[in-house]
């Protein structure tokens, strides 16, 4: 008696060499095309760990949560020092420089704002000065210096971690 | 062999021996780190983990493990993938923002300019006055030279 698709056992009961039972807890995750997906899952989890993890839950989370299982590890495969907590800290890090460049860049209209504020009545009429009004008067209105930022450059490539790699769904469902 | 045995050693029930590849990682009296890992990934595939990379990077290992199983029991659905989705919005929502006020430093810096255009254009041509004993002050209206 083979669970899975049609009579074939599932990926996990193949890899497992076991009966696919029509309840076989992972055949509707593990579907017999796709072996590497549990696999790579076994590999760092264990079959015996998964199974505890979906039971645990109610069957409408259970696809979402082998979606999950699979993404943390195929980044712990490949990378088996920091797995995905490598892409978390990559992100935070973009986010702490994002969030910097906002902040810079509100600055900086607030500065042009200002700048538009204070700027000078234009006069009709040419006026008389002195050489000393003369530098007193541009002193006083001396125009405010417009900032120059570099923008952040991010020479890190993280395909792998942008978000359409992530699910074929949205993941909050 | 360790006098005290380490956290794995003492959850698995078993003698810690001096080679043990947990005990470094996995100290006596931090018993809910081992407890954690061994839950979501198990004792032999976290050992194995360990094994398989040079001894300077296993600290790093251990405590991402720790991590990531840490928000698999937090989150039993989604575990630390779920926090990497929270932070592809915020990079999304800072990113509009972002741009949002970008375009509008540009607007403003090109309407600042036409301004500044203008007022040059009123400067350059003012009405000359009269040089007998009377001096020219048209050279004071010339702002590109004051901020050379």
């Amino acid at each position: 008696l083979m669970g899975g698709t049609g009579n074939s056992p599932c990926a996990s009961c193949k890899l497992l060499r076991r009966r696919c039972t029509k309840d076989c807890i992972f055949a509707p995750y593990f579907p017999s095309d796709d072996p590497n997906k549990f696999a790579i899952a076994h590999k760092v989890f264990g079959a015996s760990n998964i199974s505890k993890m979906l039971q645990e839950l109610p069957v409408h989370q259970r696809a979402d949560a082998v979606s999950s299982l699979v993404y943390e590890a195929n980044a712990r495969v490949r990378d088996p020092v920091y797995g995905c907590v490598g892409a978390i800290s990559y992100l935070q890090n973009q986010v702490s420089q994002l969030q910097m460049q906002l902040a810079v860049a509100q600055t900086e209209i607030l500065c042009i704002q200002m700048q538009q504020d204070q700027q000078i009545t234009l006069p009709t009429t040419p006026l008389l000065f002195d050489e000393d009004d003369e530098k007193s008067f541009l002193l006083q209105n001396n125009l405010p210096q417009f900032l120059n930022f570099t923008p952040f450059n991010n020479s890190v490539n993280c395909d792998s971690f942008k978000k359409g790699t992530l699910y074929g769904h949205d993941m909050v469902s | 062999m360790n006098s005290t045995r380490c956290a794995a050693c003492k959850h698995l029930r078993r003698r810690c021996p001096s080679t043990c590849i947990f005990s470094p990682y996995f100290p006596s009296n931090n018993p809910r780190r081992f407890q954690y890992v061994h839950k979501i990934y198990g004792a032999s595939n976290v050992g194995k983990i360990l094994k398989d990379l040079p001894e300077n990077y296993r600290a790093e290992a251990a405590n991402s493990l720790y991590y990531e199983a840490y928000c698999r029991i937090k989150d039993p659905v989604y575990g630390c993938v779920g926090i990497i989705t929270i932070l592809h919005q915020q990079i999304h929502n800072v990113q509009c923002q972002l741009a949002g006020i970008q375009a509008e430093i540009a607007a403003l810096s090109t309407q600042s300019q036409n301004e500044d255009n203008q007022y040059q254009q009123t400067l350059i041509a003012p009405t000359l006055i009269q040089q007998n004993g009377v001096p020219n002050y048209t050279s004071y209206y010339d702002i590109p030279t004051w901020f050379d």
